[in-house]
């Protein structure tokens, strides 16, 4: 019976915020757009009975996901989101890999401090953080008003509005989430296995790459992860670190909900969206499950 | 606690609910009212009011058609109001609750009559023009003392687009008043829903589309203050705050607002009652508050846009009823135009079209 309740709660978790959400989403992507509250038709008549569900079910179609075929638009922002989320993905990992390294290996009385100075920047907004991105950013900005300064560049640089100021304001706010689980690899790190690979004749650095990285590489991977999900569907920071010009599927999705007013459409995008990012989370699994059976 | 005592707690709290009846939910677009209004309200009314804002009539849109938003009052631009209506979103006003009906004014309400027939849903607020900013020493200084700075050639005829780039140009991101205003420029009717005559828009923006810094419908007021931009097509009322702040902030920048002598896009601003609002009657309340001559001329005063009030205008001030980028001259009231929406089909095209100037894609 205990058993039944721990395997329980996992599954009620699952079934309340993911699955009848995305139900609720994948029924409004097969629905007609219309003019009424809600600005969807059909809506489930419980009412009427059992017609009623049965005239609901007749009325729902593919439509919506035909339609995103037929127009460029969504694939281009889909490519570009998902470029954007790699490149982003992979900076996090270069940047972060180190500071998580020297927090790994600093001396034991200082990790809970420098764990601290990490995550010290989630106590402020976040909206606030990307605000001030754009002071930093801006022609008059902090940056260019420096470089100026100094002599190294003679006009403004635009970076604010670009496909720059998102990378910065991507990587910025989503490196912690690199750090932490890297970090958490690491530490757990049992220090006597480099010693062990030094003493077989290994260099500092073959260590490192035999033995240190394939260590932490669930680190590396669920760090990835918790970056790379979010930036993939980010809205925020495109939308105010970036330009006209950048096309991601968030700020797609905003367009066809708010100023299209069409759900239907807007949740089948959504959808898609979804289906980008589940995809490759099953195969990293079952790879990951391979290995173990393999480990065996 | 014993039975007895938990009834008597249920029943207080029942009367606490009673008592929130007098309270009045208020969703208007932001810097849009003098907050001294909201407490005198309060004061005069005894009703606790509760004031939200927001900042684009499409956020507005999804929030009505969504349903049960809780606003009392909210604040849709004309267009917007027509289309809500027909999805049934709004109440009939109860004309009865709101003797200062008698203030408004006819100019204002004649024009009105085409989102909302009879203005049987809504009372306008705020109205005005949609027009260029213009920062009058740096465009001088680039295109010379004959700048066309009135005329839509300043910010649709790449020639002058390329000069002014450098400087800054920033565009509305509201393709339902971009496209019209370029349809003008050309010749064509503004309000066109045809899609072969809306398309003809989109070369020409596209053309100037490298000279412009920004798509945005805010940020512009403080670009424009501070010197940032050279160039805004915005709204009135924003663009003469931008005036204003340049002017408190003695920084040498001097702003100022034309509407095309091409013609330009005259819009309104309705406050209209949800059909699911909790309370209707503190809303009528609310609306009859605004509608009072004084208070209208604080809000005109305040903000520097026209509002639809016969009555308000003696309260005036100078700078205000006496300037024409705000109240226009009869000649330029003549020229200005005002559109209707787009059907569902017709706003996917415009929405990619605008989509496509924007990004390329």
């Amino acid at each position: 019976m205990r058993r039944f309740f721990l395997i329980a709660v996992p599954y009620v978790w699952l079934l309340a915020l993911f699955l009848i959400p995305f139900v609720i989403v994948l029924k409004i992507s097969l629905s007609d757009v219309a003019l009424s509250i809600p600005p969807y038709s059909p809506t489930l008549d419980l009412s009427a009975g059992w017609q009623g569900i049965k005239d609901f079910f007749a009325a729902l179609d593919f439509e919506n996901f035909i339609w995103l075929t037929g127009d460029d638009l969504y694939w281009k922002a889909y490519l570009s989101s998902l470029k954007i989320a790699v490149m982003s993905t992979a900076l996090t990992l270069l940047i972060g890999y180190p500071i998580a390294y020297g927090m790994a290996r600093a001396p034991e009385e200082w990790r809970a401090t420098l764990m601290m100075l990490v995550i010290l920047p989630f106590w402020t907004s976040f909206l606030i953080r990307v605000y001030a991105w754009m002071g930093i950013l801006s022609n008059e900005g902090f940056l260019n008003q420096l470089l100026m300064w100094t002599g190294i560049i003679s006009e403004p640089l635009t970076i604010l509005n670009t496909n720059t100021a998102v990378y910065i304001g991507i990587v910025y706010t989503y490196l912690p989430f690199m750090i932490l689980p890297i970090y958490a690899a690491l530490e757990r790190m049992d220090g006597s296995l480099i010693e062990a690979a030094e003493d077989l004749g290994c260099s500092r650095a073959q260590a490192f790459w035999l033995v240190t990285i394939p260590l932490s590489r669930p680190g590396i991977a669920a760090g990835s992860f918790l970056v790379f999900i979010p930036a993939l569907g980010e809205f925020v920071i495109p939308s105010l670190l970036g330009g006209s010009g950048t096309l991601m599927i968030g700020k797609v999705l905003w367009e066809e909900f708010f100023s299209n007013r069409d759900w239907p459409v807007a949740s089948a995008v959504a959808v898609v969206l979804l289906l980008i990012l589940v995809i490759p989370i099953v195969l990293f699994q079952r790879n990951q499950q391979k290995q173990a059976e393999a480990d065996q | 606690m014993t039975l007895k005592s938990l009834t008597l707690t249920a029943v207080v709290a029942l009367g606490s609910t009673a008592a929130f009846a007098d309270e009045v939910r208020v969703y208007n677009w932001s810097d849009y009212i003098d907050e001294e209004l909201l407490t005198k309200f309060e004061e005069e009314t005894g009703i606790k009011l509760i004031y939200d804002v927001f900042d684009s009539n499409e956020v507005l849109e999804t929030k009505m058609l969504a349903g049960g938003s809780g606003y009392d009052v909210v604040v849709p631009s004309g267009t917007f109001l027509q289309r809500q209506i027909q999805a049934g979103a709004f109440q009939k006003l109860d004309k009865d609750k709101l003797p200062n009906l008698a203030n408004m004014w006819d100019v204002v309400s004649s024009r009105t009559e085409q989102y909302d027939p009879d203005n049987a849903y809504s009372i306008n607020y705020m109205w005005g023009t949609t027009g260029i900013g213009v920062n009058v020493g740096k465009v001088t200084e680039i295109l010379g003392d004959d700048a066309p700075m009135n005329s839509l050639e300043l910010v649709l005829n790449p020639d002058n687009m390329s000069k002014l780039a450098d400087c800054g140009v920033h565009f509305l991101d509201a393709p339902a008043e971009m496209i019209p205003m370029t349809l003008k420029y050309i010749g064509e009717d503004p309000d066109s829903h045809d899609p072969d005559v809306l398309a003809k828009a989109e070369p020409v923006l596209t053309a100037v589309r490298p000279y412009i810094q920004k798509f945005h419908s805010s940020e512009y007021i403080n670009a424009l203050a501070n010197g940032d931009i050279c160039v805004a097509v915005g709204w009135s009322g924003d663009i003469l705050q931008a005036r204003d702040r340049a002017a408190e902030a003695d920084n040498g920048v001097e702003i100022e607002y034309f509407a095309a002598t091409e013609g330009a896009q005259m819009w309104f601003d309705q406050m209209a009652i949800p059909v699911d609002a909790p309370n209707p009657d503190a809303a009528h309340v609310f609306l009859n508050f605004i509608m009072d001559a004084n208070n209208m001329a604080a809000a005109s005063n305040y903000v520097y846009y026209a509002n639809g009030n016969k009555a308000s205008q003696e309260f005036l001030e100078e700078d205000v009823i006496g300037d024409v980028a705000i109240y226009p001259d009869a000649a330029t009231l003549e020229n200005l135009f005002t559109t209707t929406p787009y059907p569902a089909k017709v706003q996917r095209i415009v929405t990619r079209m605008w989509t496509k100037i924007k990004s390329g894609t």
